[in-house]
């Protein structure tokens, strides 16, 4: 059976990983080719790291991390963060990763995610959407959370489905880091209009947000950074949470 | 011993060759039909599209890995590696596989999710395959794949998703996965370990 999957993020700047709230207030939380592997044993079923400040001066430092994080990790790996072309997406791929996350590039050009489609596959496509309430409903917001892009974020998903996305990746803008519980709504809406596999993030505080973003946000992935990082469970224990839950999970055998 | 990894410019070969360094082995990553022709071991990974394959005839590689598998070379595709063993795929009509197992590979049914993205578990359905020797039915796996092979005689662990398909084949020096070992864990490591055995 398909099981439902624990995705590990790290957050990376400077080519550390850092962990803050509502996408401010960073603190340090470690190195992340260390972090990987151990969310790797841990029982991890992914793991993503997030360049998020990219700036162009800081891509050689990104690459490097990559590529020194990619070494000794033998499940899937995802980089996002400053994608801005078919080029930055093959650097990242020469560099060790299996997937790329891409966000305000796509809005601004959403051509890109066909073009790395066609070449890399759509498997390797993750489109992600930073959303947001708001008084026209939710919309997808770019550059980080600090720019609304007037697109529903509902709208955007099936558009990135049709342009060839592999899977879309939601975080809710206003429950990332705050340990509030995943927004099951706004994950339940993508997950209805879109035929491709949703990752929901943004909120994770306790195992049980994990099983209700499964039962009700419908999700087939769910993403979390500092509930891991310090320690506030394993990932082992999470999933045998899910599992008592009735949730379908992996155990490494 | 030598393993060649083909490069058909279909994607991202770094995973596979990186998980068989883990493991020792001594790989070349390779478009050339010589070097290919020269290996031990054949290793045809795909990411990407059937259609791709086209460059394994343009290139010349098509009838080197026709005549090593012919002459007992062991061979393991991967993925799309795999399903270019069949006759052909909805996925490129007109496009032809090496056809070394009749049948065609189809698309998951509207009723699922596509593509079938993460850990699965494997079925395994023959007891003496080399490629799973030590790795127990239930073990999970990393697929991500819009295509399938159906069961056929050479099937040794079956997948469900959408009805049953092929996760893994083999066939005296033929071998197939459809899920990515060098991104399935330590299950994954054992298989291309066992593969390096075969």
């Amino acid at each position: 059976m398909l099981t439902k999957r624990i995705i590990a993020c790290l957050d990376v700047d400077g080519g550390r990983v850092v962990k803050g709230t509502r996408f401010v207030e960073l603190r340090d939380a470690g190195d992340p080719a260390e972090l990987a592997r151990a969310h790797a044993s841990g029982g991890a079923d992914e793991v993503v790291l997030l360049d998020i400040t990219a700036t162009h001066e800081r891509r050689a430092t990104l690459l490097k991390t990559v590529e020194h994080t990619a070494r000794e990790l033998f499940i899937p790996f995802t980089v996002g963060g400053g994608v801005r072309t078919l080029r930055d997406a093959a650097a990242i791929f020469e560099a060790g990763a299996d997937k790329v996350s891409i966000n305000s590039a796509a809005i601004a050009d959403p051509s890109l995610i066909t073009s790395i489609a066609h070449r890399f596959g759509s498997q390797a496509v993750i489109v992600a959407i930073d959303a947001r309430r708001g008084e026209k409903g939710v919309e997808a917001w770019s550059a980080g959370g600090r720019v609304p892009s007037g697109r529903s974020a509902v709208e955007w998903a099936r558009e990135a489905e049709a342009r060839g996305a592999g899977e879309i990746l939601v975080t809710a803008i206003d429950r990332d880091g705050t340990g509030e519980g995943f927004d099951c709504e706004l994950t339940h809406a993508m997950s209805q209009a879109v035929n491709i596999p949703v990752i929901a993030s943004g909120g994770a505080g306790c195992a049980d947000h994990f099983v209700e973003v499964f039962r009700q946000g419908a999700a087939d992935a769910a993403l979390a950074a500092s509930l891991f990082h310090f320690g506030l469970s394993s990932i082992t224990e999470l999933k045998r949470q899910l599992m008592g839950a009735g949730i379908s999970v992996r155990f490494a055998c | 011993m030598r393993v060649a990894i083909v490069d058909y410019h279909a994607g991202n070969l770094a995973s596979v060759s990186k998980a068989f360094d883990r493991l020792g082995a001594r790989t070349i990553v390779t478009s050339e039909p010589e070097v290919t022709a020269a290996a031990d071991k054949i290793v045809l990974p795909g990411v990407g599209h059937f259609a791709a394959t086209r460059a394994l005839e343009d290139c010349g590689l098509r009838s080197v890995i026709c005549n090593s598998i012919e002459a007992g070379v062991p061979f393991l595709g991967i993925c799309v590696g795999m399903q270019w063993l069949l006759c052909s795929s909805e996925e490129a009509p007109g496009r032809s596989g090496l056809g070394l197992w009749a049948g065609e590979c189809s698309r998951f049914p509207a009723s699922v999710r596509c593509p079938h993205v993460g850990w699965n578990s494997l079925h395994i359905s023959s007891s003496d395959s080399r490629l799973l020797r030590g790795i127990g039915s239930g073990a999970y796996v990393y697929f991500t794949h819009s295509y399938r092979v159906p069961l056929l005689a050479a099937t040794v662990a079956e997948c469900y998703y959408g009805g049953a398909f092929s996760a893994a084949v083999e066939q005296q020096n033929l071998y197939g996965v459809q899920f990515h070992p060098e991104k399935s864990g330590d299950v994954g490591l054992r298989v291309l370990e066992n593969f390096l055995a075969c």
